[in-house]
Formats: C-alpha cells, sequence, structure tokens
C-alpha cells in the first residue's frame, strides 16, 4: 500500500486529494495536512467583504468530506519535510505540528511514498511596516485574503458607509501593500463591488475611490496585461481597465511600492524614484506573498531547505531558474511536471511552486527598490495543476514508477477569470475575461504573446451570472457531490 | 441629466487618453435578452479554453 501525503487543503491540494483518492482507491491512502477545519472559496471571500455573502455561504467543514472519500485527514500544519528519511529509517517522512483544538502543538512524523505540497502563500503582511507584522494583518488596513478576514473589512465598510449617511466624507484606497505583490485580480474586483454598494447605499456621492499598485500599467495583472479582441481591433487590457476605472470615476496611481502604512495613511515610492502620502478612511491592500517558510533536512539532519525551496519559501520544480534577465525568458522556462528536481517524489502545485520568474517585465526605481507585479497563480491553473499532478502519482503508484509524468504549463494553459462588480441578479455586473496562455509565448504568438481568439473579456451581466454559477459550481465539486468529477477546474 | 461616463474624463490627468463607454453600450451591459446571447457566447468561449487547457 502507497501513501500519498498532501500538504494544504486549499484550492491545489483538495483538487490534487480527492481526484487521488478516487483513482487509487481503498487499496492504498491518501493524507490531507491542513491547519484549517474548513475549506474556504476564496474567490467569494469579495462578496464576503462587502456584506454580499457570509463565512458560512464560502466555507465549508472539510472533515465529513475527507471522511467519505476516504481521506486521513490531519488538522495540523506541516513544519518540515525530510525526504531522505531519518539516521533509522530510509522512509522519508514530514513532520507535522496539530492545530486541531485539544491536539494543539502535538507533534508527529508522517511517513509518505509521494509528497504534494499545496501550501499556498504564507500572507507576507509584515513585508511592509505596518500593513501587518509576523502575526499577520496589522490594525489600519482591512484584508479579503481569508474569510476570517473579509468579516472583518465588511464590519469595516459598513461602519465607512454609516458614516457617510451621516455626511461624512469617505476615501477608500485599494490595491497593493508592496512593491513585489501578487493577486492585483482579488483587489480590482474589490474596488468594483466597493463602488457598487456605495452607489446601492446611495452614498457613491460621499465617496473617494482611489487604486494603488505596483503594475506599471493598469490592467498588467501581474501577467503583462493581455491584448483582447474587441470591434476587430486587438485591444490591450490598459484601454479596458482605464475607461472601467473612468467610468466609474475611480482616481489611480501605479507603479507603487507601498513601504509603509500608519493610520489612516500610506506611504509610497513610485517606478520614477519619487515619494509620496496617500490619505484614507478604509483601505484594503493585499500583502505580497512568500512560501509557508517549510524546512528541509537531509538523512543526517542537516538544513537542505536551499535545495529543496527557493529563497522566497516556493519548492523548487521542473523549471528553468536559470533564464536570467527579461530578454532571455521563455514559454519554456515554466514547469510542466511540477516534480523537484532533486527528489522525484516529491512534488508542489498551486502558489506553492516556485515560478522560473515572473510574466510582467520586472522593473525598478532609480533608487533600486523592485516595483513590479510577481506571478499570479490563480485558481484555474491551481487546479489543474494539481490534479495533473495527482495524475502523475497516481500512474506511477499503479502502473510502475516509470509511468510517464502528466505536463500541464501554464504557458500552455489558459485561465477564466470572472471579476465581478457587484452582486444582485439583474444589477451586478463582472468583467469575463479568458487568457491562452496564462504565460505569454512570443515565439508562437508574435506580437501580443497569446491567441487572440482565446483572449477575450467584456463587461455585463452575462460574466455576472458565470461568477455565480462558478461559486455553486466550486463549492458542489470541493463537497465531492454527484457528478464532481465533470466540473473542470 | 444622467451623468455620463465621459464625464468623469479629467482633462490632462491619468484618465485624458482612455476611452468610454456611451450610454447604449452601458445599456447592453444589464440587457436581459442580449446578455443572454453573450450568457451563451462566453460559456463556450470559457468552456474552448478550458478544454485547450487540460
Ligand atoms: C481575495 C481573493 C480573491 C481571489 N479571486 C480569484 C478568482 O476570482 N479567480 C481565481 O481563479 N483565483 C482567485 N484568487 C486566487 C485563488 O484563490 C488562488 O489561486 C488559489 O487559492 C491558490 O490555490 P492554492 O491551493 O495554491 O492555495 P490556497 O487555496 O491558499 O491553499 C493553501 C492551503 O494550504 C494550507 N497551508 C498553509 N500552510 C500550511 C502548512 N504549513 N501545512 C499544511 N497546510 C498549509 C492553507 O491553510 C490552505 O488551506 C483569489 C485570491 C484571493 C486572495
Amino acid at each position: 500500500m502507497a501513501r500519498v501525503v498532501v500538504l494544504g487543503g486549499g484550492v491545489s491540494g483538495h483538487t490534487a486529494a480527492t481526484f487521488a483518492a478516487e483513482w487509487l482507491g481503498s487499496a492504498h491512502e491518501v493524507v490531507v495536512v491542513t491547519p484549517n477545519s474548513k475549506w474556504n472559496w476564496i474567490p467569494s471571500n469579495i462578496w464576503v467583504g462587502v456584506g454580499g455573502m457570509s463565512k458560512e455561504d464560502v466555507t465549508f467543514d472539510l472533515a465529513p468530506v475527507y471522511a467519505k472519500a476516504g481521506i486521513t485527514y490531519k488538522q495540523a500544519k506541516a513544519v518540515s519535510i525530510n525526504p531522505e528519511g531519518s539516521e533509522t529509517s530510509d522512509k522519508p517522512f514530514v513532520t507535522i505540528s496539530y492545530t486541531l483544538a485539544g491536539r494543539e502543538g502535538e507533534s508527529e512524523n508522517v511517513e509518505y511514498d509521494y509528497l504534494i505540497n499545496a501550501t499556498g502563500p504564507k500572507l507576507n503582511f509584515g513585508a511592509t511596516p505596518g500593513l501587518g507584522d509576523a502575526n499577520g494583518l496589522g490594525e489600519f488596513t482591512v484584508s479579503v485574503c481569508t474569510a476570517d478576514h473579509a468579516v472583518h473589512a465588511n464590519e469595516e465598510f459598513q461602519k465607512c458607509i454609516e458614516k457617510m449617511k451621516k455626511g461624512e466624507r469617505q476615501k477608500f484606497l485599494i490595491g497593493t501593500g508592496h512593491g513585489l505583490c501578487t493577486c492585483q485580480g482579488a483587489a480590482f474586483e474589490y474596488i468594483f463591488n466597493i463602488e457598487h454598494e456605495l452607489n446601492k447605499a446611495g452614498v457613491r456621492d460621499m465617496a473617494d475611490l482611489k487604486w494603488i499598485s505596483n503594475e506599471s500599467f493598469l490592467g498588467d495583472f501581474g501577467v503583462g496585461g493581455l491584448h483582447m479582441k474587441s470591434m476587430g481591433f486587438a485591444v490591450s487590457s490598459k484601454i479596458f481597465a482605464e475607461s472601467l476605472f473612468t467610468e466609474r470615476n475611480v482616481d489611480w496611481i501605479i507603479g507603487a511600492h507601498v513601504n509603509k502604512v500608519e493610520k489612516g495613511k500610506v506611504h509610497y515610492e513610485l517606478l520614477d524614484g519619487s515619494m509620496g502620502e496617500e490619505e484614507f478612511d478604509f483601505s484594503m491592500l493585499i500583502p505580497p506573498f512568500a512560501g509557508v517558510g517549510l524546512k528541509a533536512y537531509a538523512k543526517d539532519g542537516s538544513d537542505i531547505t536551499s535545495t529543496v525551496f527557493a529563497p522566497n519559501g516556493f519548492m523548487k520544480v521542473d523549471a528553468n531558474y536559470a533564464a536570467g534577465s527579461y530578454d532571455n525568458w521563455k514559454a519554456s522556462d515554466w514547469p510542466k511536471t511540477y516534480q523537484n528536481p532533486t527528489y522525484d517524489n516529491l512534488f508542489a502545485c498551486g502558489i506553492a511552486f516556485a515560478p522560473p520568474h515572473p510574466i510582467s517585465k520586472p522593473m525598478s526605481s532609480p533608487n533600486g527598490t523592485p516595483i513590479g507585479p510577481t506571478p499570479p497563480r490563480t485558481g484555474m491553473p491551481s487546479g489543474i495543476i494539481g490534479k495533473a499532478v495527482a495524475h502523475s502519482i497516481c500512474d506511477r503508484i499503479l502502473k510502475g514508477k516509470d509511468a510517464p509524468l502528466h505536463e500541464a504549463s501554464m504557458a500552455h494553459m489558459g485561465a477564466a477569470c470572472v471579476a465581478s462588480a457587484g452582486k444582485g441578479i439583474f444589477d451586478g455586473t463582472a468583467a469575463a475575461m479568458t487568457i491562452y496562455p496564462v504565460v505569454p509565448d512570443f515565439e508562437k504568438y508574435p506580437g501580443t504573446g497569446r491567441d487572440v481568439d482565446y483572449t477575450f473579456g467584456e463587461i455585463g451581466l452575462a460574466g455576472h451570472w458565470i461568477k455565480h454559477i462558478l461559486h455553486h459550481l466550486f463549492l458542489w465539486k470541493a463537497k465531492l457531490k454527484p457528478g464532481w468529477t465533470m466540473i473542470p477546474e | 441629466m444622467e451623468k455620463k461616463a465621459e464625464h468623469n474624463i479629467k482633462a490632462y490627468g491619468n484618465n485624458f487618453t482612455t476611452m468610454t463607454p456611451g450610454s447604449f453600450a452601458i445599456k447592453l451591459r444589464t440587457c436581459k435578452i442580449w446578455q443572454l446571447i453573450r450568457f451563451i457566447v462566453i460559456n463556450i468561449k470559457m468552456l474552448i479554453v478550458v478544454n485547450k487547457s487540460h
């Protein structure tokens, strides 16, 4: 009997674990180690953050789902990996620390035949003074990255609405809280949901909305922007984003590295090297992401963390990490199988794998401060990669150690993104977008790097309906309800 | 008079060089019949991209 251990029960890990359990059956064991008792459909946290949904609408208990799937569930966080075993045993293992009520802090070594690291991001609030610290989110801004954060964000948002109703003008500042953030799409969605809710509450004219981000142009989204076919033209996402911001009367600051947050004020440096300050009454700033800080040890106990993980804490996989400067980047630098180059039974999927380099062209200010988006790994790629990795491992268990690995390169993969701008069934709208491929391939698609026939976007109710359907569909799938395997990632 | 999107443009400001939708384009975004057609079209396009990605 083989044991597959999955670290992290988020979008990618949950997909990998549930498919692995389905394909392996009861002859083999799938173990999930994840610190939370609930699964969270993170994209819908945006609606929780404006009071459109409750925490319960976007989360569910993992234990009964894993029990149904025959998955061994350990509510714990992984601390370290011993891919060569220990001095007394050759069997590789992972050391975990329980978070389960009543067993907090209890440590256990879990042996594995195959390990999937799907631990997602550490929300690195501590990278920007005042945004937070090692313990997490600070007191001056809010976040929508977790369901609990989003509940808190909505409480603060409702206070602002009350103030506006009493005649007090409010300033909203939304965007990224550091020069090296990713996930601009989430902040983009949040600012337009706020705008929608302010209109609904009849207080839009009492609010000033401003976007602040590390993108070098509006609409970069960490993917170097995209060109979409529209009205017979290949139109840059910059035009679409600027148009939407103008239509909704939202001002913007771009190319900004937020370097300090105080009560009611952020300090930032721009790509041209100038410094600025921006005041706010309400601010949601996405933190930069890092790996969750897993350690790795060799058989003799020596620290091999830098062999297994990149300096940012994400796990090394089959990417080309020696591509060098932007001019040398190729689509083929991006990983295909997500197998660790040193230990062939170790894989990483979703945000946990170390990308070879950003997708957007890296830039810095004349002061040497790097300011530019790091590459996003959104829900669809995270799910597809998780499934491909599970497939590879299952094949190796069921067909033999030399079974070929499945590939899921972000340079051959598209993504569908729907950014809502309000939640009502007939008054909400959303920007529905597809991008193909996620990582531009300038050799295959000269000029834009993408296939403009499959890269498109438009705003309207239709996108909004799709967003609603996706919410229910993905929760259905994650709960392993009938037909779940048929729902694509 | 309803405020038009282009009224938000500030001369020589951040948004001076962008395009803004007219009232017809904005109406279409919430026109249920048109959006039903777009819903079908977008779903087909998304399914093609999803299919090409797996
Ligand atoms: C507000 C917001 C909105 C978003 N909206 C969209 C959207 O509309 N569309 C889209 O495609 N994407 C969206 N995304 C991105 C999407 O949520 C991510 O791409 C996706 O969650 C990544 O999946 P993952 O499994 O890699 O990480 P996660 O889903 O974050 O899962 C990681 C898991 O690992 C667990 N973990 C952490 N540390 C450890 C440890 N030490 N040991 C074990 N487990 C650990 C975590 O608790 C978590 O369960 C959004 C993200 C945010 C923050």
